[in-house]
């Protein structure tokens, strides 16, 4: 025991020892998500809000009292006046050369005849709206005020009314929208995280080490192979856990500003989760970063070289962003044998505590499985590391 | 004078794969690298083994260092087996080879007591055998640079510092003086007369007729796995020098076959 931990602080201190590593695996994932998200963020807000600082032109003849009070709060630049047939058809010529957005003509007497007329009886009221569908603009402004309208005719109309008092109809809660979020991007997030923290220590510390010749130095001590492997697996994982904390911190300081972009309405914080919900995921996380290390650490030793080790675990990457795809499509399984399954199991269950799903026996269930695979590759590597034919090659 | 090791009958066959069989140019996937081979060292004594490329020098030693496990026979380091007692063995044995390497990030200091550590050697123990060969080996000036900025010359006496910072009284060093310039390789060899002085027992592999003649009390003549000629380098070479006895010896294997 005492080995293992002089192997655990051997690795450590080469790690924290090592300015451009620290750099690479701790500063540079949160730096790098900080400002990709945050960049992506911007681009989608100001996107949407392209079409907010532009003011539509609209020409409107013989505007009623009615319309126009109900305009003059809108952010719309209303040209009023009574225009003579050609002007209006100057107008119409304008917005479909896109100059102008909209043009509006009302029957006459509308307010009067608005107020006169019962449905079903003689000619109605009307209004006519010319627009160009080839510009976003003119077609944006064209549904606002139609909605407008209708709403304006129910309202004169009012045979029943829907949802008019002051109250809060969409029940949604801020919780609910963070835990829907959050569950549906983060397990994929972390589980990509953390492969790629495994990837950058792994095949280097122990295909590197054999690469080098270096791992052979310690094969000749009195350190029995087990020690090796558990020191290795524990200071790689530790290391592993460390880079994907730093890859998390990026994320989660950055999605207010990726999600600011999709509108006011909706405030994600992390907040709406309690301790025992970070404890869990903690839990979730550190077993799955050692079922992680330990089958990288099993592929790098039967790797010859640190390239060899890599191209032989890029494919198990895909695999592993494949299944944590599945977390995307929301539904938790709750079947319990699902829980056996390595990789899975974590995502299932990190899924299933940020949409509170908690199932404590399912969650019990990955984190010892978790374990025993870890200790199951453990004695593999063990076995590896005592087998002359993958140590001793030429 | 007493037998501190003494190699029973070791053997051992590599199964090669297809890459090695085009390497080698054989057809069957069996090399015998060392076959029915037995021999003994004593206390104080530096016993070479000589013999050419293949012929099995390095298998050897690793079979003696637990390294690799022999197919069949024993070897017996102060009465302790390798087959069962290997973890007694490695705290007795030093090994070293040229291929064995230390990480290039660390200093000699650093490294030096990682490999106490892990051989559980006491603080003061330590201390004062890392000033016995660092004083020894000029590398107290260097304590505390890099491994990666050492000369070659320097990261050898290091290794050789390394490997013997648990004081073992068997050494076993593979192509002692390999890759050296003079300076150093002569550094190498009056250290390792230096421990023979000291009682220790040291085992040597290497294809040089002069290193042999030069630091040996005995010697090995080792061809294809065979140990076909086996005395003290006085007897071996009272008629003529080792070369010939060599190369004597050597038509006689090859022409056999
Ligand atoms: N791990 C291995 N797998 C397959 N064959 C091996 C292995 N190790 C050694 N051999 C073969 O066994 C034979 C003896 O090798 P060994 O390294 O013991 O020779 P050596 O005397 O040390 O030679 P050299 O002077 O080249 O170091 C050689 O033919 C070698 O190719
Ligand atoms: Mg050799």
């Amino acid at each position: 025991m005492k080995n293992v931990l002089t192997i655990v602080k051997k690795e450590l201190t080469r790690f924290f020892k090592d300015k451009r590593l620290l750099i690479t695996t701790l500063i540079l994932p949160a730096v790098l998500i900080y400002v990709l998200y945050s960049f992506m963020g911007t681009a989608i807000f100001s996107q949407l809000n392209n079409s907010d600082e532009y003011v539509p032109l609209v020409y409107v003849n013989d505007i009623p009292n009615s319309i126009d009070n109900l305009l003059t709060t809108s952010e719309i630049k209303l040209e009023k006046k009574s225009y003579s047939l050609e002007e209006i058809e100057a107008i119409k010529e304008q917005i479909t050369n896109q100059e102008a957005d909209l043009l509006l003509i009302f029957s006459d007497d509308f307010d009067q005849m608005v107020a006169e007329y019962q449905t079903g009886l003689g000619d109605a009221p009307y209004i006519l709206m010319y627009y160009n569908s080839g510009n976003t603009s003119s077609y944006t402004i064209y549904q606002t005020l139609e909605s407008l309208f209708n709403s304006y005719e129910s309202i004169i109309a009012n045979k029943f009314d829907i949802n008019m008092q002051n109250d809060k109809f969409d029940l949604v809660t801020d919780e609910n929208v963070s835990s829907m979020i959050f569950s549906m991007i983060l397990p994929f997030l972390i589980l990509t995280f953390l492969f790629s923290a495994c990837m950058s220590v792994a095949p280097e510390s122990i295909s590197g080490e054999k690469e080098r010749g270096t791992i052979a130095t310690l094969l000749v001590t009195p350190i029995k192979r087990s020690e090796l492997a558990i020191g290795k697996i524990i200071s790689l994982s530790i290391i592993a856990i460390l880079s994907a904390i730093s890859s998390f911190i990026g994320v989660v300081t950055s999605i207010p500003k990726l999600l600011g972009g999709l509108g006011e309405d909706i405030s994600v914080s992390a907040s709406v989760y309690a301790f025992k919900d970070y404890l869990l995921l903690l839990l979730i996380i550190m077993t799955t970063v050692l079922v992680i290390i330990s089958i990288m650490a099993i592929l790098s030793s039967l790797a010859k070289s640190v390239k060899e080790a890599t191209t032989i675990i890029s494919p198990l990457m895909i695999i592993v962003m494949l299944v944590g795809i599945t977390s995307m499509f929301g539904n938790v399984n709750s079947n319990l044998f699902v829980y056996l399954i390595p990789i899975y199991n974590s995502i299932q269950a990190m899924g299933s505590i940020l949409s509170f799903n908690i199932s404590y026996i399912n969650i019990l269930v990955t984190i010892v499985s978790n374990v025993c695979y870890s200790l199951l590759f453990i004695y593999f590597l063990t076995k590896i590391f005592n087998s002359e034919k993958i140590m001793f090659t030429r | 004078m007493k037998k501190v090791l003494e190699i029973k009958d070791i053997g051992k066959t590599f199964t090669l794969s297809k890459k090695q069989q085009k390497l080698e140019k054989t057809k069957t996937n069996k090399k015998v690298a060392v076959d029915h081979l037995s021999f003994d060292a004593y206390e104080g004594e530096i016993f070479g083994l000589l013999g050419p490329n293949g012929a099995g020098k390095t298998t050897t030693l690793r079979i003696i260092s637990t390294l690799i496990k022999a197919d069949y026979g024993d070897v017996l380091v102060d009465g302790k087996s390798v087959k069962n007692e290997a973890g007694e063995v490695r705290k007795k044995i030093g090994f070293l080879t040229s291929e064995l390497k230390l990480e290039d990030f660390f200093t000699p200091n650093y490294l030096f007591d990682f490999f106490s550590t892990l051989h559980g050697i006491s603080l003061e123990e330590k201390e004062k055998q890392k000033k016995k060969l660092f004083d020894r080996f000029g590398i107290g000036e260097f304590a505390e640079v890099k491994v990666a900025n050492l000369s070659t010359g320097m990261k050898q006496k290091l290794s050789l510092a390394i490997s013997l910072v648990h004081n073992p009284n068997i050494i076993i060093f593979d192509e002692p003086t390999n890759g050296l310039d003079v300076i150093t390789a002569k550094v190498v060899t009056d250290f390792l007369k230096e421990l023979r002085s000291e009682g220790k027992t040291i085992i040597i592999s290497t294809h040089i007729f002069s290193l042999v003649e030069k630091i040996c009390d005995r010697v090995g003549i080792i061809i294809n796995g065979h140990m076909v000629a086996c005395d003290d380098l006085k007897t071996m070479t009272a008629e003529k020098n080792l070369e010939d006895v060599f190369f004597d010896i050597y038509s006689q294997e090859v022409g056999d076959k």
